[in-house]
């Protein structure tokens, strides 16, 4: 009866479980267990939520492990936490702490402009960001075992999330209604491997779990996201940057599952106090967009 | 004359719910998400699936659940979350629960993800072959009252056990394609036999 570690099944096994969940960042013990009170299925633990990394500049990199272990101490459920694209050392690290999930992400400041890592070499799963459909199969192709549709972190502001996760939604759409005779063509438009898109085409969705990401700042943002058709939440500045953090957090989670019950949508959302402070996409300059990052 | 099928409800708060109800749709049940109390009414059977027990714990006592299925009397299948859920003891936690089976478990026993596996048991209840079971952050059954039948050990450690029609699984029998244990589980309800064997079965 030998047991078989960090297989796929094991690696995508952990995101199923998260469906239909709220995922926060956190930057203290502190904020880990009134995310995990609020109801959150799992926490990212960062040095700095995104809106703090885009008002700091610079280059912005993995927490200090001292951060992470103080976390993984304080809770009980799953801890994630981002390693930048490329920084295969950083994640080689992340995976002695024994954290539960990495993120290769674009929050970071990239350390490899041309590769992401192989994340087959890992035991932890990884998730990363995608915009498209060929984005998110080259990251499953390197091994990522759970997918997150990029928005734009950090700025309280839903547009982007929306406009990637229908892009995914489009590119799947796109696959299941060509003729199969078409799909090594797709498949070199989209630049992804053959057999994944075979595989898009014949289960009508993604292989792995997709949770949106980036910009959610309000329950009615939450549960948009989820009609869209994701599997879950990313919540960044979101909870934390906001007036009342554990009510806005329970609120979201509260949305995340009842996201197709306008009713319970406007209960949760009353008295929530001031949102995070939003930020308009144009406003940012075109290097300080981190949904580019990534290849 | 054509028995109609069981109804069998997955409780659709957070987790693995589309696996389970896939798996049961394969086995020819009828199926129901039951995201309200009310939706309770309609069900022979309810399954508490895999994910994260205190998020699920939490919204189960928020929105009525623990409350309306404190006297539950139909056939319950707990996995993973859902076991930690069914058990009266869990080690070193006060988080909400049904705590309707005579359990004590301790979670996250085998290890973070990082230790996570899969791995061939013997379940003699499913027959000879064994069942490849998927342990996600799992629990254990610590103890067992004895009321409790243990129907499967990983390691000397207790990981499927049932009381009367009540069935717990440490592991996730609703991400592998072998649908033996959804079936044992369908056994549990007075009119199983008439099932059909779904065409789809590997």
């Amino acid at each position: 009866m030998a047991a078989e570690q960090g297989t796929l099944r094991v690696k995508r096994g952990l995101a199923e479980m998260l469906k239909g969940g709220v995922i926060m960042d956190v930057t203290t013990p502190e904020q880990a267990i009134i995310a995990e009170r609020a109801g959150a299925v799992a926490v990212m633990a960062l040095e700095r939520v995104p809106a703090d990394i885009r008002a700091a500049g610079g280059v912005a990199r993995m927490a200090d492990p001292a951060i992470i272990a103080a976390i993984m101490e304080a809770v009980t459920i799953p801890v994630m936490a981002k390693a930048r694209i490329g920084h295969f050392v950083e994640a080689q690290i992340l995976e002695a702490l024994g954290v539960d999930y990495i993120d290769e992400s674009e929050v970071l400041t990239p350390a490899d402009e041309a590769h992401h890592i192989d994340k087959h070499a890992f035991t932890v799963p990884f998730v990363c960001g995608a915009r498209d459909l060929g984005e998110a199969l080259r990251r499953i192709a390197e091994g990522a075992a759970m997918v997150r549709t990029k928005g734009e972190p950090g700025t309280g502001n839903v547009v982007e999330a929306v406009r990637h996760l229908r892009a995914v939604n489009a590119g799947i759409r796109r696959v299941v209604a060509a003729p199969e005779e078409e799909m090594p063509t797709v498949a070199k438009e989209l630049g992804a491997p053959l057999e994944l898109v075979l595989l898009v085409r014949r289960e009508g969705r993604l292989p792995v779990v997709n949770f949106s990401a980036g910009g959610i700042a309000t329950p009615a943002d939450a549960a948009l996201m989820m009609q869209l058709g994701a599997d879950g939440i990313f919540v960044g500045s979101g909870v934390f940057k906001s007036k009342d953090p554990e009510a806005r957090g329970r609120a979201i989670v509260r949305a995340v599952t009842h996201y197709r019950d306008p009713a319970v949508l406007a209960e949760v959302s009353k008295d929530l106090g001031e949102a995070m402070p939003g930020l308009e996409i144009s406003a940012l300059r075109p290097e300080e967009r981190m949904q580019e990052r990534g290849w | 004359m054509v028995a109609t099928p069981p109804r069998v409800g997955v409780l659709d708060l957070q987790g693995a719910v589309r696996e389970h109800l896939r798996a049961f749709e394969r086995c020819g049940a009828l199926t129901v998400a039951v995201k309200r109390t009310q939706d309770l009414a309609g069900v022979d059977a309810l399954v508490i699936p895999g994910g994260e027990s205190t998020a699920i714990g939490r919204l189960m006592q928020e929105y009525g659940f623990l409350a309306a299925l404190a006297g539950w009397d139909r056939p319950l299948f707990g996995t993973c979350a859902g076991l930690i859920l069914l058990a009266r003891q869990i080690n070193d936690s006060s988080q909400p629960r049904l705590g309707l089976m005579d359990l004590r478990v301790e979670r996250n026993a085998f290890g973070r993800q990082r230790e996570s596996f899969e791995a061939d048991l013997e379940v003699p209840v499913l027959g000879e072959a064994a069942f490849r079971a998927v342990f996600i952050r799992a629990p254990y059954i610590q103890e067992a009252g004895a009321g409790v039948q243990v129907l499967a050990r990983f390691e000397g450690k207790i990981v499927l056990a049932r009381q009367g029609a009540f069935l717990a699984a440490a592991f996730h029998p609703e991400l592998t394609d072998d649908l033996r244990l959804h079936r044992y589980f369908l056994s549990l309800l007075p009119w199983c036999q008439q099932l059909p064997d779904s065409p789809d079965e590997s």
